[in-house]
């Protein structure tokens, strides 16, 4: 069951993946969700955390999704709750490469020492519960933004070490590198020049499903409470901060919590006809929790 | 996570499989002991001063010097750990920072909740992902198999928060059939009020089971396209008989490592879940320990459910060496 390494294909036809039919859609919910928390505070009538009226009123001309458990306006938060939950996730996905793909280049290209003393860290992280390892760290340092990157990030570093040093083994063996080593070329070069390019296709692959299990994470923590501090605007806070208002104010949760779907579940599409396109899947990928 | 990662080819001997079984324990021991670590690190020796988090601001020093006795905090990060480790090896779990109960005695109960809700949630996911696995699989590319992958591909994504939220607005909110919350009494077990199970073991089967079927699914249909499934057909053995007897059949090591991966699943999944509906279980107390920065049931929790998982991976890995006669000899 370990990750297999599926060295560079080239690539077969930019976006062929979209022309699927979930690849279509995935692309569609993606983008349209990306728009809204791009562009969604320049849009916003209010300011996220005015106190304009009072608490779960129903929507009307002035607040057309409504107010919420301390009468902000949803719509204002609903546009302004999505840059954290997307940026967040991206900023730990691509933290994780540059760590997880550092010591992965170094523990496969170098073989020494470093290669057994970094895979035995990563065979307990890779053994320790997901989520649990989130909760662990958040008891130690607290909650906020940082803890959430840092934690998301360490999350899927092992398996990025994994991937990297398999694919540099492949790649390293192969005639060109050899010829590169036989030149004399520096180990650097060697590694930015013959390695990185030949196994950049199998990180984009490998990157897609990462993306919504970081997203995933993410919205989890800040429901939970461990993540993003009130008075944040967070399409997961919200729904959690307004779960009282189920009964009489359903828009300041089902809006967020729609938006949150329809992200996870399109950036899950997309990640399926990216595999797909370069004849892998993402089934082997997806326990992360 | 991926059961049989770790597994060095041990050496040939005469007892394979108990060489085998010797070492994927001790195996699972050292990872085990890892892992104590990184829980010990995270929790208690980390920057951020754990009594003045636990005393508020405005404390005094004497507070805060009385408090790092207590916690033991004033001794070197090593020595702690040697103490709490061994206190974990005789069963001492220490006392909880916020109620001062004995930690046994506060996941005691919760353990058996967790339990309860798992054990009935995997009953259910179980059989019901593998035959929608093994009918999906069949017949790659066939309208029920388009609709199952499909649907199991967007549930797979789907936050358990969110499901849960919509279930809980419709069957409690909206139909008022089952309750929002699984509160129960303290030290009671769900056994005597089953309703309060149902939305959370709802929500457990419904995300769980889109993980398991896209498993069965992709080792099925690897299994239907291999030569021995061709050689059977062309030999006009009924296609039933193909699918049973060829294709499931191979299918059987696989198999118990879905089964190991949705405990495995269920593990992560009541964290959210079991917070979700307020349903008294371990992963609820644990983040409520998390937010409260109950340390000693926090590291109790983690070491407790950790060794659960690790556990898990020995089993599927033991399991399925036994399962395979290609394997067994290789071991």
């Amino acid at each position: 069951m370990t990750a297999q390494a599926t060295v560079a294909h080239g690539a077969r036809g930019h976006l062929s993946f979209a022309r699927t039919w979930s690849g279509g859609i995935g692309l569609v919910l993606t983008v349209s969700v990306l728009f809204i928390a791009i562009f969604g505070p320049f849009l916003a009538p209010h300011p996220p955390a005015a106190l304009l009226g009072a608490p779960f009123q129903a929507p009307d001309s002035a607040f057309p999704l409504g107010t919420d458990i301390l009468g902000r306006d949803v719509l204002s938060r609903v546009l302004c709750g999505g840059r954290t939950v997307v940026g967040y996730a991206t900023i730990a996905t691509a933290i994780a490469y540059v760590i997880g793909g550092s010591l992965g280049l170094i523990a496969g290209y170098t073989r020494s020492l470093v290669d057994p003393v970094v895979m035995r860290v990563m065979d307990v992280m890779l053994a320790f519960p997901p989520f649990l390892f989130l909760l662990v760290l958040t008891t130690g340092l607290g909650t906020g933004p940082y803890v959430l990157i840092i934690g998301v990030a360490s999350i899927h570093v092992p398996g990025i070490v994994r991937i990297v040093r398999a694919a540099t083994l492949e790649v390293k063996g192969r005639g060109f590198v050899e010829a590169a080593v036989a030149r004399g070329e520096r180990r650097s070069a060697v590694l930015r020049r013959e390695i990185v390019p030949n196994i950049t296709g199998t990180l984009v692959a490998d990157a897609a499903p990462r993306l919504t299990i970081s997203i995933l994470l993410v919205a989890s923590l800040n429901y939970l409470g461990l993540g993003l501090h009130p008075p944040a605007a967070d399409w997961a806070l919200m729904l959690s901060e307004n779960r009282p208002g189920l009964t009489i104010q359903p828009w300041s949760v089902a809006v967020p919590g729609l938006l949150i779907v329809a992200l996870t579940i399109g950036t899950n599409l997309l990640a399926d006809a990216v595999a797909r396109s370069r004849g892998t899947s993402i089934d082997r990928e997806l326990i992360a929790r | 996570m991926e059961p049989g990662h770790d597994s060095d080819p041990p050496p040939r001997t005469r007892h394979p499989i108990a060489r085998f079984v010797v070492w994927r324990v001790a195996v699972g021991i050292a990872l085990l002991a890892g892992i104590s670590v990184l829980v010990f690190i995270g929790t208690a020796a980390l920057p951020g001063d754990a009594a003045a988090q636990i005393l508020g601001r405005n404390a005094g020093s004497g507070a805060l010097a009385i408090l790092n006795r207590e916690l033991g905090l004033n001794k070197p990060g090593p020595v702690r750990y040697w103490d709490w480790l061994t206190g974990l090896l005789h069963g001492s779990f220490g006392h909880s920072l916020v109620s001062g109960d004995p930690v046994s005695s506060l996941i005691g109960f919760r353990v058996v909740n967790t339990l309860i809700l798992a054990g009935a949630a995997g009953l259910v996911l179980i059989p019901l992902a593998m035959v929608l696995g093994v009918i999906a699989g069949r017949r790659p590319g066939s309208a029920v198999d388009n609709v199952v992958a499909s649907t199991s591909l967007a549930m797979i994504a789907a936050p358990e928060f969110i499901i849960g939220t919509l279930l809980i607005f419709f069957f409690a909110v909206k139909l008022g059939l089952l309750p929002a919350v699984s509160i129960l009494a303290f030290g009671t077990n769900p056994l005597g009020d089953p309703a309060v199970l149902v939305l959370p073991l709802a929500t457990l089967v419904i995300v769980g089971s889109a993980y398991i079927i896209r498993m069965v699914r992709a080792g099925v249909v690897e299994a239907m396209r291999s030569d021995y499934v061709q050689m059977a057909r062309l030999n006009g053995i009924p296609e039933r008989r193909v699918v049973v007897r060829y294709g499931l059949r191979n299918a059987l090591a696989p198999t118990v490592q879905v089964i190991a991966l949705t405990l495995q699943w269920l593990i992560g999944g009541l964290f959210v879940v079991e917070t979700v509906f307020a349903y008294p279980g371990i992963g609820y107390e644990l983040v409520e320990s998390v937010i409260a920065r109950d340390i000693p049931v926090v590291q109790a929790v983690a070491m407790l459910i950790a060794a659960f998982y690790i556990a898990i991976n020995i089993l599927a890995d033991v399991a399925v060496v036994l399962l395979v006669p290609k394997l067994r000899t290789a071991a």
